[in-house]
């Protein structure tokens, strides 16, 4: 089951701690992929690691004309496009009374517009091969907000309606558009965090631990499938249970 | 009948899945013919790709039957 041989994906942001579990996790399903990032040598170390046919393709997401052409460079590398993967995020927090006018626009801009972009690239393809896979990484943060996040919360929660909305228009073409929401997955970020504050946060989650990029991954990797081509408009939280919705 | 009606209501009956002999040039798409929103959109992706013509959403949106369509790639393709 879930077997991706012989299917491409595009997925952005893949050489974060996230992002690159899910690219791995694809790329060993036998999926080949098209990679992107911001950071173009960072991005082409990754795709090296994976071995493999892969191919990278840098991509600054917050230039719009940029993501534009991404979808038509990962088609024409391809030859198709079957899955995607808006996974790339940004981060800019601050209490909403002193966000900068900026810190609002980039997150929005990355995290949500890009996203709309891609996917609307994607769906010509999409719709003319009667498949598709999209597959946005939204967050637990998006569904129960969180001090200091007003820009990041409301980009997350604006892909899962977005994402609604779309799987309503492509749903009659085969083409599934769902989310999936980490809650707190180890990082480099998390393990930098000092003991107490670990503690304190585990502490919330039923489980007792942290998630892994590999726990994101797998969920990617099934919402991807063929096997999952009766799910759509869902959201696919991956939290350990520290928020049930 | 003209060349180009005759590759649009090719076109036309392959994607919709219409009796050739429903696809009229009077014949709208959603009316007559079925179509919902998302098929008018793949139709004139289509048509872009089968005579080379660039249809813009505002010329899209008037292209509302056969007759439509023939006259609009007439008019631009090169």
């Amino acid at each position: 089951m879930f077997d991706l041989t012989g299917m491409t994906a595009l997925v952005t942001g893949a050489s974060g701690g996230i992002g690159s579990a899910i690219a791995r996790g694809l790329a060993a399903q036998g999926a080949r992929l098209a990679v992107s990032g911001s950071n173009a040598d960072k991005l082409e170390a990754f795709r090296a690691s994976l071995g493999g046919d892969h191919l990278a393709l840098p991509c600054d997401l917050s230039d719009a004309a940029g993501v534009d052409a991404l979808v038509p460079q990962a088609v024409a590398a391809l030859g198709r496009l079957d899955i995607l993967v808006n996974n790339a995020g940004v981060t800019r927090d601050n209490l909403a009374m002193r966000m900068k006018d900026e810190e609002w626009d980039q997150v929005i801009r990355v995290n949500l517009e890009a996203a709309f972009r891609l996917i609307r690239a994607a769906a010509k393809p999409m719709m003319k091969a009667r498949f598709g896979r999209v597959v946005s990484i939204t967050s637990v943060v998006g569904q129960t907000g969180n001090p200091g996040q007003a820009n990041y919360a409301a980009s997350k929660a604006g892909l899962v309606g977005m994402s609604k909305a779309l799987a309503q228009e492509l749903a009659s073409r085969n083409i599934t558009v769902n989310c999936v929401a980490p809650g707190f997955i180890r990082s480099a970020m998390t393990d930098g965090l000092p003991e107490a504050q670990k503690a304190a946060l585990t502490q919330r989650i039923p489980a007792g631990d942290l998630g892994t990029g590999d726990d994101i991954a797998a969920a990617v990797v099934y919402l991807a499938s063929r096997e999952a081509g009766y799910v759509t408009g869902q959201t696919l939280h991956v939290n350990g249970g520290m928020a049930m919705i | 009948m003209s060349e180009t009606a005759d590759r649009v209501k090719k076109i036309v009956v392959e994607h919709l899945g219409v009796e050739a002999d429903k696809v009229t040039e009077q014949a709208s798409f959603i009316d007559d013919l079925g179509a919902d929103s998302l098929d008018i959109v793949e139709l004139v992706m289509a048509f872009e790709e089968e005579f080379g013509v660039e249809i813009p959403d505002d010329a899209a949106e008037k292209i509302t039957t056969v007759q439509d369509a023939i006259t609009y790639i007439d008019e631009h393709k090169s």
